[in-house]
C-alpha cells in the first residue's frame, strides 16, 4: 500500500544521505522523495511517498527513527492529511489545439506561465491522481517536457509533526 | 590555554578514561600521533594492519563494558577498517573509531589518500561525524562516546581533517551530551511487563531464548535469576553464549543451525517464546515460514525497536534496557501468587528430556590416529576449567568452540557472529589480553582465517600479549567444504589450500613458540605446556582430521525441526 511518509531531522550535511542510502540498503521502495529547510534553519522537513507491506512499512518507519539525524517521524497515511505536488508541464500548443489545452489548463485549475510560437508551459498543483488525470486529459503526444517536486504532505487539523 | 585539534582529541580520550587506542599512523593523522607522543595517559598499541586495530578495540569492548578506540588514516587507512567497523556494527559492540582526513580545503579534489570516510562508512556505523571546524572536537568526541555506549551500543566514526587537527581553540570537554533527536529507552512499559509475566505463568510450554543483548546490557545476572525462578528452559544464541550458564541443567545450549536438537526442537514446539536480546537472525531460526507454522505466544524484550517484528510477529513487544526490564519483570513474578503449573511443566521437561535422548548430545566420534577438532575444544576447556577468554575466528573451528567450550561467565566469548569475519581473532584476543593481563586468553582458529590477519603475532612481540593460538588445521577451509560435499556434490572448488607455511616457523620467526600437534595423545600436553607458559604467545598447529563435520546441522533455508544430526545427511 501507498504510504507517506513525513520526517524532521537535522539540516546537516549528509542527513539526505542517511535517509536516501537506508531505503537502498534495506530494499524499501522510494516512490518521490522531497526535502527542504523548515522556518527553523536547524531543520529540514522531508516527506517520503514509498510502498510495501504493512510489516515493511512498520519496519521503515523504525529504521528512520533509528537515524541519530531524524528528530521525528510521521506516517501521514494514518490519518487525515493534505498531499501536494507541483508539476510544470511543456506543452506543443499549436493552432487550435492552443485554444482547448487553454481550456483545459483552466478546468485543472492550471496555470500558463510561459507562452511561445508553439509551446505553453503549465503550472499545476494537487495531489498526484489530479497531475495523472491532467496528463491523460491532453495525451502524451503533445507533452514535450514534465517536471515534478513529489508530493509533499502535512496533517489535517491538530495533526503536528513538530520537534 | 589554546590546544591544537589533535591535543584536543587526545584530551578528549582521557577525559573518557581511554586506556588504550589501536592505531596505525599516516600522513592525516601526523598531528594527532605528535599529541600522542607527547602524553602518558593513553596508550597506543600500533598494529600492522587497520583491519586489526578496529578488531583489537572490538575485542577490548567485548571483554569489558568499555567502549573500544581506534585511530586509522585517511583513504586506505579508513578503508582498511571498514571491515573492523562493520564487524562491530553487526555485534552491537561500542566503538569509537577515529579517522583522519586531507585537509578541508582538498576535500572533493581526489587529494593523495582521500575517500569520503563517512559515506563509506555510513551503512556500517552507528552514527558517523565530519569535524570541520576545530571548535567542534571536543562536542564531538563527546557525543561519539555517548551514542557508542547508551541504547542499542555500535561504533561511530569521527573523522578529522588534517588542518582541522592543527588548528588551535580553547578545550571545554562538554560535562553532558543533549542530542535532541536520540532518545534511548531504559525502562519498558510496565504494562507490557505485567502482561508477559501473566503470560509466561500460564505457559505449558515456555521457553526463553536469550542473544548477545544480554551479554550487552550486563544482564545475565537477571537472566539467570528469571530462568531460576520461573523453572523454563533456556537457550543461548552463539552471540548469548555465557549470558546463562552452559553448566547448569535448564540450559539446553545453543540453537540455530549447528544447535543442540533439544533446543532447536523446544524452540519449534513452546507455545510461549521470550526472546531476550535476540533478534531471530537467519542462522538461529531457519527458515521464517517454517518457524511461523507452529502457533506459539511471542514475547520479545529490545533495546532496538526495529528489531522488533523484523523477521517474526510478535504478541508482546517490549522495548528498553533488558536490565531494568527484566528487574521489573522479575519484581512481578516475585509478588505474583501464582506459579508455573508444575504439572504441565513435568510433561514439558520431561519431553525436552527425551529430545535430549534422541539428539544424544553433542557427540563425535573420537580417534586414536587422527586428532578430532571437537577433542581440541574439549580439551581446552577441562584444562583451564571454562574459565579462560576465547575469541575465535570463522567457520567450522568457530562452531566447534561454540559447542564444546561452555561458557559459565558472560563476557568470556568473543566471536564475529553478525558479519562472519574471517582474520577476527587474534587481533580481537590481543584487546583482550591487554584489557585482561594475567588470564588466559586463548585464540581459536584454522589455519584458512589465521591467515587472514597472522601478521599481528608481531604485534603481540611488541606488547608481550601472551595469547595461545589454536589453529584447528585440516587444510581446508572446512566450513566451506563442508557446505560443498552437502550441497555441491563433493565438488571442493577453491576450498583447499595449498602450500601452507610451516606455522611453527612463522611462530618463531615473530619471535614466539610453535608447536605442531600431529597425534591425539599430544593434544593434552601440549595445551599443558602452551598454559603453563605465562609469559609466551604459543602457537599451537593442531593437525586435525580433514573430514570433520559441524553436527548437528540445520541446512541453509530449512526448519528448525529439519535438522541433520549427524553423518546421515
Amino acid at each position: 500500500m501507498r504510504h507517506i511518509i513525513s520526517l524532521l531531522m537535522e539540516n546537516e550535511a549528509g542527513a539526505l544521505s542517511r535517509v536516501a542510502g537506508l531505503f537502498s540498503a534495506r530494499g524499501y521502495n522510494i516512490e518521490s522523495l522531497t526535502v527542504a529547510p523548515t522556518e527553523d534553519a536547524t531543520l529540514s522537513r522531508m516527506t517520503i511517498v514509498t510502498s510495501g507491506s504493512d510489516a515493511v512499512i512498520e519496519q521503515i518507519n523504525k529504521q528512520l527513527n533509528k537515524l541519530i539525524d531524524v528528530v521525528s517521524v510521521m506516517d501521514l497515511s494514518e490519518g487525515e492529511h493534505i498531499e501536494r505536488e507541483l508539476m510544470l508541464v511543456k506543452l506543443r500548443a499549436e493552432g487550435e489545439a492552443r485554444e482547448e489545452l487553454k481550456r483545459l489548463t483552466d478546468i485543472f485549475r492550471g496555470r500558463i506561465l510561459d507562452v511561445s510560437d508553439h509551446t505553453y508551459t503549465i503550472e499545476l498543483t494537487g495531489a498526484r491522481v489530479k497531475l495523472d488525470s491532467f496528463i491523460d486529459a491532453i495525451g502524451r503526444d503533445l507533452i514535450l517536457e514534465t517536471v515534478r517536486t513529489g508530493a509533499s504532505g502535512i496533517g489535517r487539523g491538530n495533526r503536528i509533526l513538530s520537534l | 590555554m589554546e590546544m591544537t585539534g589533535a591535543e584536543i582529541t587526545i584530551r578528549c580520550l582521557q577525559e573518557e578514561g581511554v586506556e588504550y587506542l589501536f592505531g596505525y599512523p599516516g600522513g592525516a593523522v601526523l598531528h594527532i600521533y605528535d599529541a600522542i607522543f607527547q602524553q602518558d595517559k593513553v596508550k597506543h598499541i600500533l598494529v600492522r594492519h587497520e583491519q586489526a586495530a578496529v578488531h583489537a578495540a572490538d575485542g577490548y569492548a567485548r571483554s569489558s563494558d568499555k567502549v573500544g578506540v581506534a585511530l586509522v588514516t585517511s583513504g586506505p587507512g579508513l578503508t582498511n577498517a571498514v571491515t573492523g567497523i562493520a564487524t562491530a556494527y553487526m555485534d552491537s559492540i561500542p566503538m569509537v573509531v577515529i579517522s583522519g582526513q586531507v585537509p578541508t580545503y582538498a576535500i572533493g579534489e581526489d587529494a593523495f589518500q582521500e575517500v569520503d570516510a563517512v559515506g563509506i562508512t555510513r551503512p556500517c556505523v552507528k552514527h558517523n561525524f565530519l569535524v570541520k571546524d576545530v571548535k567542534d572536537i571536543a562536542s564531538t568526541i563527546k557525543k561519539a562516546f555517548y551514542l557508542a555506549k547508551s541504547g542499542r551500543p555500535g561504533p561511530v566514526l569521527v573523522d578529522i581533517p588534517k588542518d582541522v587537527s592543527a588548528h588551535k581553540t580553547e578545550f571545554v570537554y562538554p560535562a553532558t551530551v543533549n542530542i535532541r533527536s536520540y532518545h534511548p529507552k531504559g525502562k519498558g512499559d510496565s504494562q507490557q511487563i505485567r502482561q508477559a509475566a501473566q503470560m509466561l505463568l500460564e505457559a505449558k510450554r515456555p521457553m526463553i531464548y536469550a542473544g548477545g543483548g544480554v551479554v550487552l546490557s550486563g544482564a545475565a545476572t537477571q537472566l539467570t535469576e528469571l530462568v531460576k525462578l520461573l523453572g523454563f528452559p533456556c537457550t543461548n544464541t552463539l552471540m548469548g553464549l555465557g549470558g546463562y550458564p552452559a553448566n547448569d541443567k535448564q540450559f539446553v545450549g545453543m540453537l540455530g543451525m549447528h544447535g543442540t536438537y533439544e533446543a532447536n526442537m523446544a524452540m519449534q514446539h513452546c507455545d510461549v517464546l521470550v526472546a531476550i536480546g535476540a533478534r531471530f537472525d537467519d542462522r538461529v531460526i531457519g527458515n521464517v515460514e517454517h518457524f511461523a507454522q507452529v502457533p506459539r505466544k511471542i514475547i520479545h524484550i529490545d533495546i532496538d525497536p526495529s528489531s522488533i517484528a523484523k523477521r517474526v510477529k510478535v504478541d508482546v513487544p517490549i522495548v528498553g534496557d533488558l536490565k531494568l526490564v527484566l528487574d521489573e519483570m522479575l519484581t512481578v513474578l516475585r509478588s505474583s501468587r501464582q506459579k508455573p503449573d508444575a504439572i504441565e511443566m513435568g510433561v514439558w521437561w520431561k519431553q525436552i528430556e527425551e529430545w535430549r535422548v534422541i539428539g544424544g548430545g553433542l557427540r563425535y566420534k573420537n580417534s586414536s590416529e587422527i586428532i578430532k577438532p571437537q577433542f581440541v575444544i574439549e580439551t581446552l576447556h577441562k584444562l583451564t576449567f571454562g574459565d579462560a577468554f576465547v575469541t575465535s575466528d570463522v567457520g567450522q573451528h568457530q562452531m566447534w568452540a561454540a559447542q564444546y567450550y561452555k561458557f559459565n561467565h558472560p563476557r568470556r566469548w568473543i566471536n564475529s557472529g553478525g558479519l562472519g569475519t574471517m582474520g577476527f581473532g587474534l587481533p580481537a584476543a590481543m584487546g583482550v589480553q591487554l584489557k585482561h593481563p594475567g588470564e588466559t586468553v586463548a585464540c581459536v582458529t584454522g589455519e584458512g582465517s589465521i591467515q587472514m590477519n597472522i601478521q599481528e603475532l608481531s604485534t603481540c612481540k611488541q606488547y608481550h600479549l601472551p595469547i595461545k593460538v589454536l589453529s584447528l588445521n585440516n587444510g581446508y577451509l572446512g566450513m566451506v567444504r563442508q557446505w560443498q560435499e552437502f550441497f555441491h556434490g563433493n565438488r571442493f572448488s577453491e576450498s583447499y589450500m595449498d602450500a601452507l607455511p610451516d606455522f611453527v616457523k612463522v611462530a618463531e620467526a615473530y619471535g614466539h613458540i610453535g608447536m605442531r600437534i600431529d597425534n591425539p595423545a599430544d593434544v593434552e600436553p601440549a595445551i599443558i605446556e602452551a598454559l603453563s607458559r605465562k609469559n609466551d604467545l604459543v602457537f599451537m598447529d593442531f593437525r586435525t582430521d580433514p573430514t570433520e563435520n559441524v553436527f548437528p546441522m540445520v541446512p541453509g533455508g530449512k526448519g528448525l525441526s529439519e535438522v541433520v544430526l549427524s553423518e546421515d545427511l
